[in-house]
C-alpha cells in the first residue's frame, strides 16, 4: 500500500485501542514506546528518526493486533504539550464537544491547551 | 495454490496451461482470453477449465459451457462480490460441471460461495496461511439455515415455514 | 408487531456466536483488519471518533416497549447511559467496546433484536412509514412488506458483497413518510387503477451523498406475489454492474443515471422474466402468516371526541400547544399517534438517555398497547393512544423532557452525529442545531413560523438528509476552520426534491443569522396560509439569495 505523505514534524502518533476503541497516543522514550490514553504523555516526534520510530511502532502494533487506524498527526507544541494542529484530531484528545462530561476531558486531568483549542 | 470444498482441502487435479497449448493434459486450465483456440485443440479425452474474470458476461459464456469441465471464476478480492452472482447464473443457464472460486476470499463467504454454485475454493497462499482448512469447514454450520429459497439449501427457513404448514393443515 | 419464530430466534442466536468467533480470528490474526472491518460492518460495529460504534437495527422503526427497555439497560450497562435514534430509524451507541459486544449481541437477541447489516456493503435496514397500520391515508400497512425484505435480505448469499450500501424503504400511503424517493429502492404500496390489486411502484436509484438523486419509477405497478423475484433480479443486475472502481460512483444511483432509466428497467426486466416465481417468491400463506402480526390491535370502540381531551385542551395552553404540533389523526376513532420529540431546545437532536427510554417503555405499555415507532426525523411516536389518555400521557412525558412542542416546526431539526462523534465527518453538526434551536426557541414565533424542516450533515454523506431538508445545512471545512453551506428547497416527501445551495459557506457563528434572514424573507413573501416549502417554490430562490448574500456582506469571515 503507497505510504500517505507524512504531515509536517513535529508529530505524534494515535490510535485505538483494538478491543476497547479508546484513543491512544505513543508515548515513551528512546528505550521503549507503548500507548496512552493521555494525549498529554504522547511523545513528540521532532525530527524524522523519531517519526520513523513511531511508524515502525505503528506497523508493529497494527500487526500484533494491539490497536487499529494508527496514523501520524502535525502537533504544535503549546505549554510543554502537543496540540494536534488539525480541529478533527484535537477532538480526539478531548471527546465530544457537546459533552463534556464524556470523553478524555472528563476522565482525564487533561492539560489547559488541549481543551483550549 | 490451496483448494478446498466443503469437506476440507481437495487435491488440484488441474494444470495451468501455457497460453492456449493443451498439449496432451488430462485437465488442462486456460485463460479466457485463449478458450477458443484451447478448445479447438481439445482431443475427446481431454477435460478443458478457464479461468475468467468477473466480468464476463453470460452470454459470451453460454456457447462455450457446454464443452467445459471446470469454470474458475477471478475474485480480485474479496469484497468484490461480482463472482457470487456470476456463478449464480453460470448455473441457472445449466452449467454442471466444476464451479471454483479462485482469489483471497475469506473464510466468512464459504458459506454463500457454496450457495451460489461453487464447488471449491482456490485460495492465495498468504490467505489460506491465515486461514487454515479447518476455519473453513467450520463456518459451514455456524448459520444452520437462511432464508433466502433456492440457494441450494433445500433446508431454508421459508421452506421449512411452508412444509411446517403444510404438515399442520394435513394434521388438522 | 412482528414476533420470531424458532428459525427467526436460531437465526440470531447463530449470527452472535458466529461474530463471537470472527472477532477471536481477528485477535488471532487470521483475519486482517481490512477482512475484519466488512464483518463488524454487517453486525453494526464502526470505529469512530473516540471509540466504537454500535448501530443497533429498529427494523421498519417498529419497537415494543419489553425491546425499549433492553436498549435502556444496554445502555446503562455497557455505554454512557444514551443513545442516538438514527434517520434510518435505527439506535447508535457510541461508547460500547468490541470485546463486549458479542455480549451486548446476545441481549438484543434475547428480545428479538439484533444489529445485522446496519452497515457494509449490503442491504442494510429496511425503513417504512412511522404511522404505518395507522394513518389515515394508508392503503396497506408497508411493515409486513418490509419484515418480508428484511428476512430475505439477511446473510443473502449472493448478495452480501455489493458495491456499496444498498438502502430499501417502503411506504403504504399517498403522502411518503419514509423518504423513499432517496433510496436505493423504494417501494409504494398501491391498488392498480384498473382492477383495484394491491401491488409496489418500484423506484430505483434515489440516495443522497456527494451525488444526491431523486428514484426513479422502474416499475409502475408489480403484483404483491412477485416481490422476492423482481427485487432479486434489481440486485443482481446492480450486483453485476454496479462502478467498484470508485467508492463515490458504486450506488446504484449511478449505474441508473449512466446507462438510463430504460435501459436500467430493460435489463431488471430481462433478468426478472427469466427467474422462476414460483421457486423465488415468498408463497402468499407466509406473506400472510407475516401480515397477521400487523392486523390491527384489539382498540376500544370509542366515539370520535373525547370530552376529557377537549376540556384539558381549552383549560392548558401548553397542552393545547403540544396537541396542534405532535398529534397525528388516526383511523381508530377515540385515537391518535403521537410524537415524543427528541429535540429538546439545545439538546443534541435525537438523543435519549436511558431513563428516558424506560419513561417511553413505561408510557407505551399503560397507554400505547406496549407500541412504540421511531422516525427518520429522530423522533419518537406512541401510535396508539386514547384521546382521554392524552392528558395524563403529556404530563409524564414533560417530567422526562420529552414534550417538547415542536414536532415538524423549525427547531425540530434533524442532525447527524457530525464531527463530535463520526469518523467520517469534516465538520460539527450538533452545536450548529442547537445554536439554531436556542435562536428560534419562542414557541410562538415557531408556531408563526410553521412546518419548516432543517437537515444538518456534518459531511458529504449526507447522514442527515441535508438535501433534502426544506433549508439544508452541510458542514465542510475551509482554510482549517468549520465552514457551512446552505441549501434551500429541499422535500423529503412524494414531491420529492434537492435543494440548492444559497452561497458560499458561513462559519458557524453566523449560521443563525442566516437562518433568520431566510425565515424573514418567507415571513414577508408569504401568501396566507402558504408554508415554507410552497413559499420557496412559488416565489424561487433569488429572493432568498439575495437575502442570504446581504447576510455575507456584513460578516467578515475569520480565516485562520
Amino acid at each position: 500500500m503507497a505510504a500517505a505523505k507524512r504531515p509536517a514534524l513535529p508529530v505524534i502518533l494515535l490510535a485505538n485501542d483494538l478491543l476497547d476503541g479508546d484513543v491512544v497516543f505513543a508515548a515513551g522514550d528512546a528505550n521503549g514506546l507503548r500507548w496512552s490514553r493521555d494525549p498529554g504523555a504522547a511523545l513528540v516526534g521532532d525530527d524524522d528518526a523519531t517519526a520513523d520510530r513511531l511508524d515502525a511502532f505503528a506497523a508493529a502494533e497494527l500487526g500484533n493486533q494491539q490497536v487499529v487506524d494508527a496514523y501520524l498527526v502535525d502537533v504544535a507544541i503549546e505549554d510543554g504539550v502537543p496540540v494536534p494542529r488539525h480541529y478533527r484530531e484535537r477532538m480526539k484528545t478531548t471527546g465530544p464537544s457537546i459533552r463534556r462530561d464524556l470523553g478524555k476531558q472528563a476522565e482525564l486531568p487533561l492539560a489547559q491547551a488541549f481543551l483550549r483549542a | 495454490m490451496p483448494l478446498l470444498d466443503r469437506h476440507g482441502a481437495k487435491a488440484e487435479i488441474w494444470t495451468r496451461s501455457e497460453g492456449a497449448a493443451i498439449d496432451n493434459l488430462s485437465h488442462a486450465l486456460v485463460d479466457w482470453a485463449v478458450l477458443p483456440e484451447a478448445l479447438a485443440q481439445k482431443t475427446r479425452d481431454q477435460r478443458i477449465g478457464v479461468i475468467i474474470p468477473n466480468t464476463v458476461r453470460i452470454p459470451e459464456l453460454k456457447l462455450l459451457m457446454r464443452q467445459l469441465s471446470l469454470i474458475a471464476i477471478s475474485f480480485p478480492s474479496f469484497g468484490d462480490g461480482r463472482g457470487f452472482s456470476l456463478a449464480r447464473l453460470i448455473r441457472n443457464h445449466g452449467f454442471t460441471g466444476t464451479l471454483r472460486a479462485s482469489g483471497p476470499l475469506i473464510v466468512d463467504q464459504f458459506a454463500y460461495a457454496l450457495a451460489c454454485g461453487f464447488d471449491e475454493v482456490e485460495l492465495p497462499e498468504a490467505s489460506a496461511a491465515r486461514q487454515p482448512v479447518e476455519q473453513w469447514v467450520n463456518a459451514l454450520g455456524q448459520i444452520s439455515h437462511g432464508y433466502q429459497r433456492g440457494y441450494g439449501d433445500s433446508g431454508n427457513i421459508l421452506d421449512r415455514r411452508r412444509s411446517a404448514r403444510l404438515k399442520h393443515a394435513a394434521a388438522g | 408487531m412482528y414476533r420470531y419464530d424458532e428459525f427467526d430466534e436460531r437465526f440470531v442466536r447463530e449470527r452472535v456466536t458466529q461474530f463471537r468467533d470472527q472477532v477471536g480470528r481477528r485477535l488471532s490474526g487470521s483475519l486482517t483488519e481490512d477482512e475484519f472491518k466488512p464483518l463488524r460492518l454487517k453486525n453494526g460495529v464502526y470505529l469512530q471518533l473516540h471509540a466504537y460504534m454500535l448501530r443497533i437495527a429498529v427494523p421498519y422503526g417498529t419497537l415494543s416497549s419489553k425491546q425499549m427497555r433492553q436498549l435502556a439497560l444496554i445502555g446503562e450497562r455497557y455505554d454512557r447511559g444514551y443513545g442516538h435514534f438514527t434517520t434510518r430509524t435505527n439506535l447508535q451507541f457510541n461508547w460500547p467496546k468490541l470485546r463486549d459486544i458479542p455480549d451486548i449481541l446476545d441481549l438484543l437477541a434475547d428480545v428479538e433484536m439484533h444489529a445485522i447489516q446496519t452497515s457494509g456493503n449490503c442491504i442494510r435496514n429496511v425503513t417504512a412509514d412511522h404511522f404505518a397500520g395507522v394513518a389515515q391515508d394508508e392503503v396497506e400497512d408497508p411493515r409486513p412488506t418490509a419484515e418480508l425484505i428484511r428476512q430475505w435480505s439477511s446473510l443473502h448469499p449472493e448478495f452480501d458483497y455489493l458495491p456499496r450500501k444498498f438502502k430499501i424503504a417502503v411506504t403504504g400511503a399517498e403522502h411518503d413518510r419514509a423518504v423513499i424517493k432517496a433510496h436505493d429502492i423504494g417501494l409504494r404500496i398501491l391498488r392498480h387503477p384498473d382492477t383495484n390489486e394491491v401491488g409496489y411502484e418500484v423506484i430505483v436509484g434515489g440516495g443522497l451523498g456527494r451525488t444526491p438523486m431523486i428514484g426513479k419509477v422502474v416499475r409502475e405497478f408489480l403484483p404483491k406475489a412477485d416481490l422476492l423475484a423482481y427485487l432479486e433480479a434489481i440486485m443482481r443486475v446492480y450486483n453485476l454492474e454496479g462502478r467498484r472502481d470508485n467508492k463515490y460512483k458504486a450506488r446504484v444511483k449511478i449505474l441508473v443515471h449512466e446507462i438510463g432509466t430504460e435501459e436500467f428497467s430493460r435489463r431488471v426486466e430481462e433478468e426478472f422474466a427469466r427467474l422462476d416465481g414460483p421457486s423465488v417468491n415468498a408463497d402468499p400463506a407466509e406473506v400472510a402468516r407475516i401480515a397477521a402480526y400487523f392486523a390491527p390491535p384489539a382498540y376500544e370502540a370509542l366515539p370520535a371526541t373525547s370530552g376529557a381531551f377537549e376540556a384539558a385542551r381549552a383549560g392548558n395552553p401548553d397542552f393545547a400547544r403540544w396537541v396542534e404540533t405532535n398529534l397525528t389523526p388516526h383511523r381508530q376513532p377515540g385515537y391518535a399517534a403521537l410524537t415524543i420529540s427528541l429535540k429538546p431546545i439545545g439538546a443534541p437532536p435525537g438523543d435519549a438517555t436511558s431513563e428516558q427510554m424506560r419513561v417511553v417503555a413505561d408510557l407505551a405499555d399503560e397507554f400505547s398497547l406496549s407500541e412504540i415507532r421511531v422516525t427518520h426525523a429522530q423522533n419518537l411516536v406512541l401510535p396508539h393512544v386514547k384521546l382521554s389518555d392524552l392528558f395524563a400521557v403529556w404530563q409524564r412525558l414533560g417530567e422526562a423532557e420529552l414534550a417538547t412542542a415542536n414536532a415538524g416546526l423549525i427547531t425540530d431539526i434533524i442532525a447527524c452525529p457530525g464531527l463530535d462523534y463520526c469518523a467520517l465527518a469534516t465538520a460539527r453538526s450538533i452545536p450548529i442545531a442547537q445554536a439554531l434551536a436556542q435562536r428560534f426557541a419562542d414557541p410562538v414565533r415557531q408556531k408563526e413560523i410553521g412546518v419548516l424542516n432543517i437537515k444538518i450533515s456534518g459531511c458529504i454523506n449526507a447522514c442527515g438528509h441535508h438535501h433534502v431538508g426544506h433549508i439544508g445545512i452541510l458542514g465542510l471545512e475551509k482554510r482549517g476552520i468549520e465552514s457551512y453551506q446552505i441549501t434551500l428547497g429541499g422535500d423529503a416527501t412524494e414531491n420529492a426534491a434537492i435543494g440548492e445551495i444559497l452561497g458560499p459557506g458561513l462559519a458557524a457563528e453566523d449560521v443563525p443569522d442566516a437562518i433568520e434572514r431566510i425565515v424573514s424573507v418567507y415571513l414577508a413573501q408569504r401568501q396566507s396560509g402558504e408554508s415554507f416549502i410552497d413559499n420557496v417554490r412559488r416565489i424561487g430562490l433569488a429572493p432568498f439569495k439575495a437575502a442570504f448574500q446581504d447576510s455575507n456582506r456584513e460578516v467578515s469571515h475569520a480565516v485562520a
